[in-house]
């Protein structure tokens, strides 16, 4: 009979704790921070929770919104890519939060996706991306490709000379599409097919000997030769490293990245990669007054000089206050509201310009080249003149070409199709 | 009358079932006819994640199987479990439709975007619901066979097979992760939209699921009861205990372990197949090794040939994963580490022999 | 003569005019002082635009000023700094608040100034090279026969038939063995060009085998453009020759990046070759101790960072004692109460690894930590111009077969060995015989866990130095044991080096990805064939 006891008693804890409807008081808004904080991913993504509290914390010393305080909610998917559209559900069903900020790979937005357009509630997600997605409830506040990828590719063009091209991927679908917009773009601009090589190789891929060997080869041919890197995560330091090693130095092969950051940096010694490139939308190097107020809130808050800054966490920033401000301009925190009111907010990025939330649901940034510096820091050498708009469908895939997004009445469509005139794939 | 002869003298099975039917019926009732406002109504949120409990429950039998009656530590099961979890993600993929963000009625979304033309062969046929179900087990349980049929035969035993099966489900997640393959990469199969013609984001289709998993764990329970109580179970432990001596009695030994472990693997199948429509994604990564590890220690934790202490681990292995990663994120790993230890150092019969030991104890005493 | 030279310079390119004029101020070695250019190029250097600073770089390369050099050189380490106010050119050091300055051209002390009141004189790619160009047509008369040879070879692929006479005229100056072979190699790409047919064939004659890639470039051209046919039939072969050469070559890289991956798996699973075959635990915690020994390392590192150099070399010891210890209080703790039941040990040991990875999460913050490959260790080692040997590979192979060498002489010269050996094959009878099982499983099982320490010294110089070390390599070490055949460490070896070999022959046509998943297949087929791996061993672990 203790089995019984027991077991029943597991079933109660088990229900109890689970059906406590959350009755709280309307006192606070709440924030939802759906960031991993455990496994693979938290090397990246457990400094953005830190951004967010940070500036959770800010504001309700501005005195909050709309006469309350903020209150953030922290939740850890433990890059579980399943374990994103629970816990999604969790802080929207259970904890009624009012807008969620979060994720980092494509995969875990696209699990959350279904679950915040069901609920109908408001994402941010704060990481440059593949595009080819345009919802009515997530608002990307990373790069699409057209805003790191063809820019960067311009400028090896037109400033460095390149003209053949390794594109070399992690084989997931972020480099599929960059590398399938950038080969198409290319080919647009008359490079031949025998200088394009297209490498993949799995996540955490450590031995690349071959493949720099391969890239030597490629680039021995006579004409100046680059890289384009959308190399994921801990694959990049044995990249790195290995092109050092034979000897490929950044004036031979530049290698210009876009998922190479500050915070990437800081784990590899970057003595020999000095003059590599990464395209990004934000730099901790940028001289900007906003840029010096946001690193020095950041080392205050989080107590230590020798964190640095990165583009997701301005991402974030932005994100952040659009929201605000979208809040304010609706006079409430309802999604619908929101939803409609975010679009033309215009709030300062950390570069000293302006981001502008646009009808598709992207924002304007302007994009920035950096060469990696010894000390892991990034020297901008090269700037768009304003703002580029992220481009939710690309023009240069064959199957989203004809494909537009504007949210706003009385489009209201994430991806019509302007020769069938359809609008199609929404889940409502 | 079945039912009753197989749970005969099975206390712990008895309780767990009739524990499963009230919390089936209490939930159900309380999510669908209680005000929302009303202090005992579920969340479907708790719904569905009752539902994936579930589920993992059934895999922590079908593990139990293998290894607590046959002796066959599987370090694999979560490739069963995620090539049924993939049939079913295939089903509903092709349910989607021309409702995908780029509209090809025929092709998912991620096909249309690698410029494949035409559906590959092994896609053929899943739009049918029958085709896909039979998938679900034919697929797990032609791997485990084959696997089996030779492992078994050239007499592959102990820490050897567990590490070869780990090696099995490392090969097919890198292979899952390769876009060329046509299962959709990293990203995997997501954004269902419907089942047999019911919309996955209604209430009622997540009850009914959540049922069905019910259902489906204490069939499970029952088919695995069944065949631990037979014959063939009986021989089956005693491979367990000793292998060589019942090859010398005349059994044909690599058949019962096939058998076995073929049956393991479906029912690990079925459990995938009710997971991917719940939690909604199914992605390369559910082959992962820890995956298949974590599953081992449900059953170690509950108690190892124990059927329902297989069903008592799970879930309250992942009740803890739940409550930790909200309450203390940090704290996790140390936890799950600790339980590892700690259950093999001291409980070797898992939390389910803890309680039989007491009641033991207690009626010698008594 | 001075207008002779004029007309003659306009029509040469930049970089000949380069050469010529630094032979002439070589030559002449006067230090011209005043000179216009020079301040020019100072001024430039102050400038924001790039376009501007590669003015400068092409004015100091063209000057004679005795400063050129050395500005140019300070540019490309990034020491050059200006005033903002001033637009003077200054060396810069990073002080408490600011910096501290002094002039670049005459050495004098500037003071203190705060942190915004200077900037870097910012280089990118395209100037780095521009750099390196200037600073080589500088060196090619350098005194330093190795600076010529860098100065020659960074050349080789400009070369035009107008860059002949100087380089015949550098011919005849040099005494160094290996810079004239290049300078011939030069000379006679420059006379590819020539109207003269004979002299072409010659060219190539004295081309042939040469592995330069511009050489390849230059002579593939010549087989279908050369208004010759002899010329054409001729470079055809010198292009046959390298062809083949580039193959030979081609298949040796690849045998040698089998090799040195062969090495790091066989790094990798040694400890593990100890104690799951020797020992027979199944030791889920072992990619962990790996990992511990990175993090040592990477601690050395910190504690000694003025003598990286030398931070290695006490790393090895210092990442076996930290792993040894760790591996023994794991033995003494867990696995000591679960001999015998082999499953237990591998979710206990499982459970161990999980809280390690946490800990160091915890200690060590989830972010990679950066170690610094010493300067003895990067670099390679040129065979030729295609093919070269990379000094980290190969230290780490020559590790790998160190790291063999004594353990094997452990095992069968010392009397831990013997014991070990004895233990293993009939624990019973080894305590009849006197010898402490207890203490020789935790000495064994210590030694295991110290090699894969030593490991992960050397995989913190490849790989990445985060909590996920340990995981990426635990199932490729079982798989390279289990097929080696477990308790032998020489099956260890073959089947480390075979598997490494065999992946990376098949990388090329299978791609990363296929080619892995092929040998995982394969063993698992294998393993079926024979149970026993490779080198099936009797002992306690083949009773298992």
């Amino acid at each position: 009979m203790k089995l019984k006891k027991l077991v029943s008693g597991i079933a109660l804890t088990l229900s109890a704790s689970m059906m406590t409807t959350t009755a709280l008081a309307e006192d606070t808004i709440k924030v939802g921070v759906l960031h991993s904080l455990s496994g693979t991913m938290a090397i990246s993504e457990t400094t953005l929770k830190d951004t967010m509290l940070m500036l959770i914390e800010e504001q309700n010393k501005k005195g909050g919104l709309l006469g309350k305080q903020l209150e953030a909610v922290v939740v850890d998917p433990a890059s579980n890519w399943p374990l994103f559209a629970e816990k999604a559900r969790e802080l929207i069903e259970k904890e009624k939060v009012d807008a969620i900020f979060g994720s980092w790979t494509s995969v875990s937005r696209k699990s959350v996706l279904p679950v915040i357009e069901e609920l109908d509630s408001v994402f941010f997600y704060p990481v440059q991306y593949e595009g080819e997605e345009s919802s009515k409830n997530v608002f990307y506040t990373g790069a699409a490709p057209n805003q790191q990828a063809v820019p960067a590719v311009d400028y090896l063009m037109n400033e460095l000379g390149v003209e053949r091209w390794v594109l070399a991927g992690t084989d997931y679908v972020y480099p599929r599409t960059t590398n399938k917009i950038l080969e198409a773009y290319l080919k647009a601009k008359g490079v031949a097919d025998e200088d394009i090589m297209i490498n993949y190789t799995p996540f955490g891929h450590s031995d690349w000997q071959s493949i720099v060997a391969d890239v030597k080869k490629f680039g021995a041919a006579g004409k100046k030769t680059a890289v384009v890197s959308t190399i994921n995560g801990d694959a990049n330091v044995p990249f790195y490293k290995e092109l050092g090693n034979q000897g490929i130095s950044s004036e031979d092969i530049p290698v210009v990245a876009f998922s190479v950051g500050e915070e990437e940096l800081s784990g590899i010694d970057t003595k020999p990669l000095v003059g590599h490139l990464a395209a990004w939308n934000y730099f901790m190097s940028v001289d900007a007054e906003a840029n010096d107020e946001f690193i020095e809130a950041w080392h205050k808050y989080i107590g230590n000089e020798d964190r640095v800054t990165n583009d997701p966490m301005e991402a974030h920033y932005i994100g952040f206050n659009m929201w605000v401000e979208a809040v304010k301009k609706a006079g409430t925190t309802d999604a619908p509201a929101v939803q409609d009111a975010i679009i033309g907010v215009a709030v300062p990025n950390l570069t000293g310009g302006l981001a502008t939330m646009a009808p598709n649901h992207h924002i304007t940034k302007p994009v920035l080249i950096g060469e990696i510096q010894d000390d892991g820091q990034f020297e901008v050498v090269w700037k768009t003149n304003g703002t580029v708009l992220g481009d939710a469908w690309s023009d240069f895939l064959p199957g989203s070409k004809d494909l537009i997004s504007d949210w706003r009445a009385p489009l209201a469509c994430g991806n019509y199709n302007v020769k069938t005139a359809k609008c199609s794939g929404q889940n409502f | 009358m079945f039912t009753r002869s197989i749970l005969a003298g099975d206390r712990g099975g008895q309780i767990m079932l009739g524990l499963l039917l009230a919390v089936t019926i209490g939930v159900t009732f309380a999510n669908q006819f209680l005000p929302i406002d009303h202090a005992l109504h579920v969340p479907t949120y708790t719904v569905t994640l009752l539902g994936k409990y579930l589920c993992y429950a059934l895999l922590a039998v079908a593990v139990d199987l293998a290894w607590g009656y046959l002796g066959i530590l599987s370090l694999g099961h979560g490739a069963f479990f995620a090539l049924g979890g993939y049939a079913m993600g295939m089903y509903l993929m092709r349910q989607i439709g021309d409702r995908g963000v780029y509209g090809n009625p025929e092709l998912p979304d991620f096909m249309v975007f690698l410029n494949w033309q035409e559906l590959p062969w092994f896609w053929q046929g899943f739009d049918q619901f029958w085709l896909a179900m039979i998938m679900v087990m034919l697929i797990p349980g032609l791997l485990a066979f084959l696997f089996g049929w030779l492992a078994f035969r050239s007499r592959v035993t102990g820490v050897y097979l567990s590490i070869i099966t780990q090696a099995l489900t490392y090969a097919l997640m890198l292979a899952f992760f390769r876009n060329e393959m046509g299962f959709g990469g990293n990203n995997g199969l997501t954004d269902f939209k419907d089942i047999l013609g019911f919309s996955l984001q209604s209430d009622n289709t997540r009850i009914g699921l959540f049922i069905a998993s019910a259902a489906a764990l204490a069939m499970g329970y029952l088919v695995c009861r069944a065949v631990t109580q037979s014959r063939l179970g009986r021989v089956s432990v005693a491979i367990r205990d000793a292998e060589t001596r019942v090859r010398f009695i005349g059994y044909r030994v690599e058949k019962v372990k096939l058998w076995i472990f073929t049956l393991s693997a479906v029912l690990a199948g079925i459990a995938g197949a009710l997971y991917v429509p719940q939690v909604g994604i199914i992605n390369p990564n559910e082959f992962s090794p820890l995956n298949s590890i974590e599953a081992v220690v449900w059953v170690a934790v509950g108690g190892r040939a124990t059927l329902f202490g297989a069903v008592a681990g799970a879930l309250m292995v992942n009740y803890g994963k739940s409550y930790f990663t909200a309450a203390m994120p940090e704290a996790w790993l140390f936890a799950l580490g600790a339980i590892f230890v700690l259950v093999t150092l001291f409980l070797p019969r898992g939390v389910v022999g803890l309680f039989q030991k007491k009641s033991e104890k207690q009626q010698e005493a008594g | 003569m001075a207008t002779v030279m004029a007309t003659t310079l306009c029509r040469y390119p930049a970089w000949v005019l380069i050469t010529l004029l630094a032979l002439v101020s070589g030559m002449l070695s006067t230090a011209a002082h005043a000179d216009s250019s020079f301040d020019q190029s100072m001024k430039l250097l102050a400038e924001k635009s790039f376009k501007k600073k590669a003015e400068a770089v092409q004015l100091l390369a063209t000057s004679n000023h005795e400063k050129s050099l050395e500005m140019l050189q300070a540019m490309s380490r990034g020491d050059l700094y200006y005033h903002k106010k001033t637009k003077a050119i200054v060396y810069a050091e990073k002080v408490d608040g600011g910096y501290q300055i002094k002039d670049a051209l005459t050495g004098e002390d500037l003071g203190k100034v705060g942190k915004r009141k200077v900037k870097k004189v910012a280089i990118n790619n395209k100037l780095r090279s521009k750099l390196t160009q200037a600073m080589a047509s500088k060196q090619l008369g350098a005194d330093s026969a190795e600076v010529r040879l860098q100065a020659l070879e960074s050349m080789l692929s400009d070369i035009s038939a107008d860059s002949l006479p100087i380089l015949q005229g550098r011919q005849k100056l040099e005494e160094d063995k290996d810079v004239a072979e290049v300078l011939a190699v030069a000379v006679a790409l420059a006379q590819l060009e020539d109207k003269d047919e004979a002299v072409r064939v010659k060219a190539l004659k004295a081309l042939d085998g040469s592995l330069y890639p511009a050489v390849r470039i230059k002579v593939t051209k010549l087989v279908e453009k050369d208004s010759s046919k002899v010329v054409q039939k001729a470079a055809a072969k010198v292009v046959k020759t390298i062809e083949s050469r580039v193959d030979l070559f081609g298949n040796l890289e690849t045998l040698f990046f089998g090799i040195s991956l062969g090495s790091v798996l066989i790094l990798a699973a040694i400890g593990l070759a100890i104690t799951f075959g020797v020992m027979g635990v199944i030791n889920m915690a072992h990619g962990e101790l790996i990992m511990i020994g990175a993090y040592t390392t990477y601690v050395v590192q910190l504690l000694m960072p003025n003598s990286i150099e030398y931070s290695l070399l006490v790393a090895v010891p210092a990442a076996f004692v930290v792993s040894g210890l760790v591996g023994i209080a794991i033995e003494r703790g867990v696995i000591r109460h679960l001999y015998g039941r082999s499953l237990e040990t591998l979710l206990a040991t499982f459970g161990i690894s999980l809280i390690l990875q946490q800990a160091v999460r915890t200690i060590f913050s989830p972010l990679n930590r950066s170690v610094e490959t010493p300067q003895w260790m990067s670099g390679t080692w040129e065979i030729n111009s295609i093919f070269s040997l990379t000094l980290n590979r190969l230290y780490i192979i020559a590790f790998c077969l160190l790291v063999f060498f004594v353990l094997h002489m452990i095992l069968k010269r010392t009397r831990l060995g013997l014991q070990v050996r004895a233990v293993s094959q009939n624990r019973q009878m080894a305590r009849a015989m006197g010898v402490r099982s207890e203490w020789v499983d935790a000495m064994t099982f210590g030694l295991g866990s110290g090699i894969a320490g030593v490991a992960g010294v050397a995989l913190s110089q490849l790989t990445n130095v985060g909590p996920n070390l340990g995981q990426a390599y635990i199932i490729d070490s079982f798989m390279v044991v289990v097929f080696g055949g477990v308790g032998n460490l020489w099956g260890t070896v073959v089947a480390g080096f075979s598997l490494g070999i065999a992946n990376k022959v098949m990388e090329p046509w299978a791609g990363a990805v296929l080619a892995k998943i092929l040998v995982l297949v394969f063993i698992i087929l294998f393993i079926q064939k024979r149970p026993r791996g490779l080198f099936p061993q009797k002992g306690r672990a083949a009773e298992g």
